[in-house]
């Protein structure tokens, strides 16, 4: 029998997946963005399972907005990617050090 | 009829929705006319201002949409902050992006749009609600940090804020799901009563989340990192709107998810806020004596500051988060000022300078913004009489009574190491040789919003305290 708990564990697994994802990548922004994305799905997992495990809808309705909003965060993510790419010609993550402190 | 009532209730929110369309639609049609919908911007910030302001001394409170938003007093009274601070850096820009290239007419849509998302946060009663707002506030500010899309640092500082901006909803949000699973509802009045009977392991982890999700979004430390480097690279009116409005809102978020859903149980949060509230002080006032860019200063400054405000939330008591709204009210003018001040700083070929060597001996030079300036940092200092000293003794004070003298002391002792870099910015423009690189200001906007800001910060805004004495003591009354 499948519970509750080995949904947490997938979802855990993903979100820390995720966050690493973000810290350890040195080569590529746009992984960056793949991620965060990934968090938010992570996320999506936990509410739909707890959904349906409390037999209660609510969970699922933050799920659809949690992907819409993801939609368009992954929108404004990439403008701000090509605004800088255009600037600087890169999109290397060691490259985004023009300030430092 | 429910919905009526509702609607009714969130009548700014619908203002502002109505005029973002109407000036998106208008700068669709005229595409040089930034100033002019700037302007019309400011009206519609005013209208929602004064719907807000007309209901502020009552204690009246209803809830909206089945119990998603709520119209309270402690609501407007952060939603009138917001607004006001919103509308000085819509005034303040106009100039600066035009030296730019950038004054476009989605400026201030975006800084509408993002006062939307701010008013729906502070007045949310649901996670749902919560999510919806933060994001609207988020995302918009993501765009005005990379407005300038010539200049390569802005377009990196809206590069930095997305992704951790991203990081710090995503963490958010992570909680967010835990609390719904373990407490069974999103609502934040249904978290409360589950949280009566026990907290498990599952909610801790929730809370956990939640609370490091906002640090972020009030740079607070240990999640401060993206503030100097956001701060200095976005355009400076850009950078005074972050440094105010947005924090207060986060800071009115925390503070209604703090006492509203996790209210029963202090213990749980209160380390938490304690370990928050100390680390942002030190790492504000070690972390800025090195600095030789002024906004990077500010933006110590603000984690600094951030770093007070949440002593007021440790305590966990009613006068301690009317200590903080206080506190909030006097900062959003220091920080403000600060940043008019900074946006002064222009050579005679018009561009800006923002480097600790431009501002060398201004008082020989500009005598009156480097009064101006001086008044702001002592007022950041929290020297009397300058009002800011006026909200860390309420701040403080709470603490005391609410038995956190430790904390208080720490406190204090810190906001000493941080009064060393405030007075070496006043030290630097009275007693250095005169650099003389800063050109009289040609912005009369800018010299009378400074001067107006002076004004509020000098010893005259102690004749305010009777009025904000009795809008924060009802503002914190709804919460509790």
């Amino acid at each position: 029998m499948i519970g509750i708990e080995h949904y947490l564990v997938v979802s855990s697994i993903l979100f820390v997946m995720g966050v690493l994802g973000i810290f350890l990548n040195r080569k590529n922004v746009i992984i960056i963005l793949m991620a965060i994305e990934l968090i938010l799905l992570a996320v999506n997992i936990n509410l739909v399972a707890f959904s349906v495990f409390l037999g209660d809808l609510t969970g699922q309705i933050f799920a659809m907005f949690v992907l819409t909003v993801a939609a368009g965060e992954a929108a404004i993510g990439l403008a701000i990617l090509v605004i800088y790419f255009r600037g600087r010609g890169t999109i290397a993550v060691d490259d985004v050090n023009r300030m430092k402190g | 009829m429910e919905l009526t009532a509702s609607l009714s209730l969130v009548r700014s929110e619908i203002i502002l929705s109505f005029s973002a369309l109407a000036l998106l639609l208008l700068a669709a049609w005229m595409d040089q006319a930034g100033r002019l919908i700037s302007i019309l911007a400011v009206a519609a910030l005013g209208a929602a201002a004064a719907f807000t302001a007309s209901s502020l001394g009552s204690g009246a409170s209803a809830s909206a949409f089945d119990g998603l938003m709520v119209n309270d007093a402690f609501g407007n009274f952060s939603k009138l902050l917001i607004y006001i601070a919103a509308a000085v850096s819509l005034t303040i820009a106009p100039r600066f992006l035009e030296k730019a290239g950038a004054m476009r007419a989605e400026y201030p849509v975006l800084i509408v749009l993002s006062c939307i998302g701010m008013g729906i946060m502070v007045s949310a009663t649901d996670l749902i609600s919560l999510y919806i707002g933060l994001e609207l506030q988020s995302l918009s500010a993501y765009v005005l940090a990379s407005f300038v899309r010539s200049d390569g640092r802005s377009a990196e500082a809206g590069l930095k804020y997305f992704v951790l901006g991203g990081l710090a909803s995503g963490m958010l949000l992570f909680g967010a799901s835990l609390v719904y699973g373990f407490a069974g509802s999103t609502s934040f009045a249904a978290i409360g009563l589950a949280m009566d009977k026990e907290v498990g392991l599952g909610l801790i982890f929730g809370i956990v989340f939640i609370l490091s999700g906002l640090a972020f979004k009030i740079s607070a430390a240990p999640f401060h990192m993206w503030t100097p480097d956001v701060y200095e690279g976005a355009p400076t009116p850009v950078t005074a709107f972050f440094a105010s409005a947005p924090k207060v809102a986060a800071i009115a978020l925390l503070m209604r998810i703090v006492l509203e859903a996790f209210g029963s149980q202090v213990l749980v949060w209160q380390q938490i806020i304690i370990a928050v509230a100390l680390m942002s002080i030190i790492i504000g006032a070690v972390g800025a004596i090195g600095q030789q860019n002024l906004k990077r200063l500010m933006a110590y400054s603000s984690i600094n500051n951030v770093g007070f405000i949440l002593i007021g939330l440790a305590t966990g008591t009613e006068q301690g988060i009317a200590a903080m709204l206080v506190y909030l009210t006097i900062y959003v003018a220091m920080t403000l000022g600060g940043f008019v001040c900074l946006m002064q700083l222009k050579d005679k070929d018009g561009t800006y300078r923002e480097e600790f060597a431009d501002i060398a001996g201004l008082s020989k030079t500009r005598p009156a913004l480097a009064a101006a300036f001086a008044i702001f940092m002592f007022s950041l200092a929290g020297i009397p009489p300058l009002f800011g000293f006026w909200g860390k003794l309420v701040v403080f004070n709470a603490a005391v009574a609410a038995g956190l003298l430790p904390l208080a002391v720490i406190g204090i002792a810190a906001s000493v190491i941080g009064a060393f870099y405030y007075l070496k910015v006043v030290k630097v423009m009275y007693f250095d040789d005169a650099a003389d690189v800063i050109a009289e200001s040609d912005d009369k906007v800018l010299v009378w919003t400074g001067g107006i800001l002076a004004a509020a910060n000098s010893p005259l805004g102690y004749f305010a305290i009777p009025v904000l004495g009795v809008w924060t003591a009802v503002a914190a009354k709804a919460l509790f």
